[in-house]
């Protein structure tokens, strides 16, 4: 356990601790930034380069973002509940606590905790895995996943522009769909 | 085709940027503490006090009626009448300002009390570089600082300056021949009175007598 | 070869003659030290720079001097922009959340320069050579986006928060071509480093040097990753999230002094970063263009080309009126995204049609350049025509609202 891991680990924790505990929710949001740039820094410190900037990439990039346009788009920002922790906290409380055993029983479990057991040695054995070697595995070896999925994510987005699209229509039936003005195209 | 529109206005902006560097016609910038354009004959900003003559004081047109106070919209004008009068250019007894104070600070240019003083006394300066670091006391200009000659009026609005020396030149005749004509009349009646019955030698020689002063 | 002699590495040089100085255990604390003051002094200053060159370019663009008061010739002003910047009141509104509108600027600038940890601004002059230095920029880019929603939401009121929301919907839209039209790069070096990506295009075949902007794919990635990252930076004419006339100054409207200067000076920042990382990718980075001009130092090659993109920028901006958001939304997802993903089609074709399969060099190349600019013009065409269709200038119509 490095200095840097111990930085790096309590102020991942802390900004979940934060994202459950704070009253506003974009204090939330951003608290929860905090713990996903956190765990990115944890695998950058691991030497997974590629894993780390995905991290970034997906989580603060995107998922955040995403999160706060949320929040941007419903005034979920300027609403102040009353208390933190209602009785669906319980509930929540105990499904992280099961997910929680289920991952620590994995990890406690697998070839990896095994290695550890063995020594350093182990350590030093990790693979090696670099930018180049990810893309070459995906591109040959799991290419057929990933083209599934692909596939499935381009169907859930035309899906989901087909439910906004028919929204929009229903929300005003009666009105005669006026043709688009010439200004209003690039 | 799109982008044709971007690449001819990108053409027009790098003509200007380059041009601007070979012909110095294309710049419209007057580089103002160094360089000035003339006023305009029309610009107009703060009030001043017209005076005749070469002494300021004995010449203020200002007969202190307030007029102009009254009138001002924002109220940057204030005048103390004098306990005492002056004749004025015509030779009546008049009033003139104690005190003629103007707040530049507050007044807005409107040229109200020019329109409405009936002694062409108060007229729109051009003057513009008037900063000061004092902020009350600065703009606020006594009678002094108001106080400037004809000929400045006439240099900085031949036009205007012009019709109303003409209407005042007029006025002064006016005056005169109106006075000239109650003396004739007064001597006449005095002459009258004097002589009911002296009879038509004296008629002739009096208003030879009376008129000259 | 080592090009360009001791000028060329003068720098690098100064860098290991202070780091070999230090005591042994420091060294690498101080070659860090180094790295980032580096950056910070260099790009803050270029900062500097372009802000009064802007100022003047844009004033000959439109017929006037611009500032020329402030030293010869107006090249102090940034001086008495700072001091002015400085010494103003620092004011934060009641209401607003004051913490994050204090983090706000912070993080901003943070981030920014944190992109600038991977470009190589010269031969072996490049902060930290990641293996994965282009995704690195882009995952750190991110960011910014996370700051300017911290200052539009913090600052508590409506124009800035309708100035971040736009900035947030603009950034995310152009991110996607500007990453997408990296690929193309990406792919034909085949790696994900800043640093090989500059060495591929180092090499030179008789004299003309391997840029990727020399290739019909590379020309036209080129084109739009710069007109993605004019959106990216918020530059006119993609500056609807500052727009004045409409929301003031959108985010940091509540925003003054020194804290002001920051988005200000992040804003440029940006700019610098990706335009940096647009010469490494497409204009070769800090190799010359052609083989016998490899005698100038490659720094001055990188600041060369940089400065000359930042005269692009000002150019544009002084040229392009404000784009309306649907404009600005159409033209992300109708132009922008299909034509970025025709680029790295014609450079997946690009790459298989070698000497073997089109015939030997002159003629060979010829045909490999003119099929692979075909792939992209005939798709562009058509996208172009399609999208005008219907569109005809005429006497604009108003809808009032009732």
């Amino acid at each position: 356990m490095t200095l840097a891991f111990l930085i790096l680990a309590v102020l991942t924790v802390a900004g979940g601790v934060a994202a459950m505990t704070l009253r506003r929710l974009v204090h939330c949001a951003l608290a929860l930034t905090v713990a996903f740039a956190g765990l990115a820094a944890l695998y950058l410190n691991l030497g997974a380069e590629f894993a780390g900037l995905a991290q970034l990439l997906v989580y603060v990039g995107a998922i955040a973002i995403l999160i706060v346009f949320a929040i941007l788009l419903t005034h979920g920002g300027e609403s102040d509940p009353e208390k933190v922790f209602s009785p669906a906290g319980i509930a929540g409380g105990v499904i992280a606590l099961a997910v929680f055993a289920v991952l620590g029983w994995a990890v406690t479990t697998s070839s990896v905790a095994h290695g550890w057991g063995a020594g350093a040695a182990a350590q030093t054995s990790a693979p090696q895995t670099s930018v180049r070697e990810i893309g070459l595995t995906l591109m040959q070896r799991y290419v057929l996943p990933l083209e599934v999925i692909a596939l499935m994510l381009t169907a859930a987005m035309i899906g989901a522009v087909i439910l906004a699209w028919r929204e929009k229509r229903s929300v005003d039936p009666g009105a005669p769909s006026a043709p688009p003005s010439p200004e209003l195209r690039v | 085709m799109l982008g044709e529109g971007i690449l001819k206005g990108l053409g027009e902006t790098a003509r200007n940027f380059a041009g601007s560097f070979v012909s110095a016609e294309r710049l419209t910038t007057v580089q103002y503490p160094e360089e000035r354009i003339a006023p305009i004959e029309a610009t107009r900003d703060f009030p001043f006090l017209v005076y005749d003559g070469a002494d300021w004081e004995a010449g203020l047109r200002c007969v202190a009626c307030q007029i102009c106070e009254k009138e001002c919209p924002p109220r940057c004008i204030h005048i103390e009448k004098s306990k005492d009068k002056k004749p004025d250019f015509v030779g009546k007894a008049q009033f003139y300002p104690a005190v003629f104070d103007i707040d530049v600070a507050v007044c807005m240019s409107c040229q109200i009390c020019v329109e409405v003083c009936p002694f062409d006394a108060i007229r729109m300066d051009n003057k513009f570089e008037l900063s000061t670091t004092d902020r009350f006391g600065g703009l606020l200009w006594t009678k002094e600082q108001l106080a400037k000659p004809n000929e400045y009026y006439r240099q900085i609005h031949p036009t205007e300056a012009a019709e109303t020396d003409e209407r005042r030149v007029k006025e002064l005749a006016d005056a005169k021949a109106k006075a000239a004509a109650a003396a004739a009349a007064a001597a006449a009646k005095a002459a009258q009175q004097a002589a009911p019955g002296d009879g038509v030698s004296a008629v002739p020689t009096t208003p030879a007598k009376v008129v000259p002063q | 070869m080592v090009a360009g002699g001791a000028a060329d590495q003068v720098f690098v040089n100064l860098d290991h003659w202070i780091v070999g100085h230090t005591p042994v255990p420091l060294q690498t604390l101080v070659s860090i030290v180094i790295s980032i003051a580096t950056i910070i002094v260099v790009f803050a200053g270029l900062f500097a720079l372009t802000t009064v060159f802007e100022r003047k370019g844009l004033g000959r663009i439109q017929n006037r001097y611009g500032p020329n008061r402030v030293g010869p010739c107006g090249v102090f002003q940034p001086l008495a922009d700072a001091v002015k910047s400085l010494t103003k009141e620092d004011v934060v509104p009641r209401s607003a959340d004051h913490v994050v509108h204090y983090l706000a600027p912070l993080v901003l600038v943070g981030v920014v320069f944190l992109t600038y940890a991977v470009l190589p601004v010269g031969r072996n002059m490049t902060a930290v050579n990641l293996d994965a230095g282009v995704l690195f920029f882009f995952a750190v880019g991110a960011g910014t986006e996370l700051a300017i929603f911290m200052a539009g939401w913090s600052s508590h009121n409506k124009y800035s928060l309708l100035g971040a929301m736009r900035a947030i919907a603009q950034m995310i839209s152009y991110e996607i071509p500007l990453i997408l039209s990296s690929v193309a790069v990406i792919m034909t070096a085949g790696t994900l480093s800043t640093v090989a990506i500059v060495e591929k295009q180092a090499r030179y075949s008789s004299t003309l040097a391997h840029w990727y902007v020399f290739t019909p794919w590379g020309l036209a990635g080129f084109i739009l990753f710069m007109i993605a990252a004019t959106a990216e930076t918020n530059r006119s004419p993609f500056d609807l999230p500052e727009g004045e006339s409409e929301i003031i100054a959108g985010y940091f409207i509540e925003y003054s002094g020194f804290k002001f200067a920051l988005f200000f000076l992040a804003e440029y920042l940006e700019m610098f970063a990706v335009s940096g990382l647009g010469i490494t990718l497409f204009l070769g980075g800090w190799s010359a263009p052609f083989s016998f001009l490899t005698w100038i130092p490659s720094w001055i090659w990188f600041f060369g080309k940089l400065l000359t993109l930042i005269f692009a920028f000002i150019w544009v901006r002084g040229t392009l009126p404000r784009l309306r958001m649907d404009q600005l939304m159409n033209f992300a997802w109708k132009f922008m995204l299909p034509m970025t993903l025709i680029v790295i089609l014609s450079a997946g074709i690009w790459h298989f049609l070698t000497a073997a399969v089109v015939g030997p060099k002159p003629l060979g190349a010829v045909i490999r350049w003119l099929v692979c600019a075909l792939v992209i013009f005939a798709p562009f065409i058509t996208l172009a025509r399609t999208l005008e269709r219907g569109r005809k200038i005429e006497k604009r119509t108003y809808r009032f609202a009732e």
